[in-house]
């Protein structure tokens, strides 16, 4: 099992979720985050001055996933987070120990 | 008596007290989430505070009529305060109506400070600061331009609603305990985001709709002169935040609701000591221009000078209303107001130096006042608190709460 956890763009949410339902993933988290990577931060104004904010918020996804379902959940998360430009964010993966379903005490693969 | 005149004035001492929540949440939008509630909460105790204050001394020592530093002890727990018409200060209400009327400006006028000082003053040292600032400033001033015998009204001040006695005064305390407070911690490395900007626009519209009261119940009837203070009330408030809105839309590419609600605040600020005197384009003129002044002051001049006025409590009263003093000098006119006077463009240029030396004095005195107030808290209670407080927020280590948690 894996842990696929992406950091995307905030407006990418709905479609990525409504992708992920389809392909048949039962579950998923959904944080928003700030951060920054690469692009560094973005630029507000307040009362008319114009400060430089290090972070910009994100939306960042957590999946538990069987080991076969990974490069196809991958391709699928990153073909809709993509637009090109910069900023589209990241994808990280984790090796899962176990996974433990509290209400029946299920374990391994059967409980994700 | 009239019973219209009377029900105008109680409906716009509410509204006047309901400027103080709605400040609360003007300011309290613009701190960290970490100091939301020491806002709110300054602004609360202040309404709790400063109501009984007015009533046991503090409009004894504005309103009494004399001549000297204060009005006078005879009203003292409102003593000889009754139900009856006060006719030297409105024949046709009772004087506690105007009396609590009055007290609303007494409650929002301190609370105007607090936007210099937010995020790193001492709880207990705000409370005796308060306390003192409205006894030893505001009472005195309050005495001297709107009281009877007081020598600013004597000498033909105009300011129909409070720009000198609330505005200019607040302001100039604002400035004076922002510098010598010194500045937040950190503020070059951290930014300090304003938490929440719908907060800002909600106490936004709250003061806008209080201002009513404030300026068009400064009429003290329902009458003509009300409608007039509540038509140019609300036009230089349109006015400046439009003109705030532009003026970002030029210089940094994008229009803000911060910058707008911030000019709407301005232009209301401005037009309170004229909203009497002036007709409607006068009010489009002051409400266009506050906006360029005020957005100099917290742009250009605060950055400049390196004064931490956190939410430009000076910038934008202090600025605002020195502006709409000398406005009222510029653009009075008898044809509003028969009892006012005639600013220097209606032929009269004196009433622009009256104005001016208002200002003056204004600055002066409660700038000398204010600083040695915090001096003698500083001296005995300590004002700012200490670094890991200020690090750690106001909410958890003033109040020992917090406004958002993360269990529901």
């Amino acid at each position: 099992m894996k842990k696929i956890e992406a950091v995307i763009r905030v407006e990418k949410l709905e479609e990525v979720t409504d992708a992920l339902e389809k392909f048949g993933c039962p579950g998923m988290m959904v944080t928003h985050i700030e951060g920054h990577g690469r692009q560094k931060g973005i630029v507000e104004q307040f009362r008319g001055r114009e400060f430089k904010l290090n972070f910009i918020p994100k939306i960042k996804i957590e999946i538990i996933v069987k080991d076969a379902d990974v490069d196809k959940i991958i391709q699928l998360v990153s073909g809709i987070a993509k637009t090109g430009e910069i900023g589209d964010g990241k994808i990280f993966i984790y090796p899962v120990e176990n996974v433990i379903r509290i209400r029946t005490g299920e374990k391994g693969e059967g409980a994700v | 008596m009239n019973s219209g005149d009377t029900a105008w004035v109680l409906i716009s001492a509410a509204l006047v007290l309901l400027m103080t929540p709605g400040l609360a949440f003007f300011y309290g939008g613009m701190v960290r989430r970490k100091n939301v509630l020491s806002v709110l909460m300054q602004c609360f105790i202040i309404m709790c505070v400063l109501s009984l204050q007015w009533v046991l001394v503090g409009y004894s020592l504005s309103f009494h009529p004399g001549n000297g530093f204060w009005g006078g002890l005879q009203w003292l727990g409102l003593n000889g305060v009754g139900l009856e018409p006060y006719a030297d200060y409105a024949g046709t209400i009772p004087h506690q109506a105007f009396m609590v009327f009055q007290g609303m400006f007494a409650i929002i006028t301190p609370a105007l400070i607090i936007g210099a000082f937010a995020e790193r003053m001492k709880f207990f040292a705000f409370l005796v600061f308060t306390l003192l600032w409205a006894t030893f400033v505001y009472d005195p001033l309050c005495h001297w331009v709107w009281g009877m015998g007081g020598w600013l009204r004597n000498m033909g001040a105009l300011d129909f609603a409070g720009g000198t006695v609330v505005h200019i005064n607040a302001g100039i305390a604002a400035l004076v305990t922002a510098i010598v407070l010194g500045k937040r911690s950190n503020l070059e490395k951290n930014v300090p985001t304003p938490h929440n900007m719908p907060f800002v626009v909600l106490g936004t519209a709250l003061l806008w709709f209080g201002w009513f009261g404030f300026n068009a119940g400064s009429a003290l009837a329902a009458n003509g002169l009300a409608v007039n203070a509540f038509v140019v009330t609300n036009t230089a408030a349109a006015a400046a935040g439009l003109s705030w809105a532009l003026i970002e839309w030029i210089r940094n590419g994008k229009a803000t609701i911060f910058g707008t609600c911030s000019g709407a605040v301005a232009g209301l600020v401005a037009i309170t000591p004229a909203a009497g005197f002036v007709s409607v384009i006068p009010a489009i003129i002051i409400g266009l221009l506050v906006s360029v002044f005020c957005f100099i002051a917290v742009t250009v001049i605060k950055p400049l000078f390196g004064y931490d006025d956190s939410l430009d409590a000076f910038g934008v009263h202090c600025v605002g209303g020195i502006w709409g003093a000398l406005a009222t000098g510029l653009f009075a006119s008898k044809l509003v107001n028969s009892a006012g006077a005639n600013g220097a463009f209606f032929g009269n240029p004196k009433q622009f130096l009256v104005q001016l030396l208002t200002v003056g004095v204004t600055i002066v005195y409660t700038g000398v006042v204010t600083l040695v107030i915090y001096k003698l808290v500083d001296l005995f209670i300590g004002v700012r608190v200490d670094e890991k407080s200020e690090a750690m927020g106001l909410d958890l280590t003033q109040h020992r709460e917090r406004a958002y948690t993360v269990l529901e």
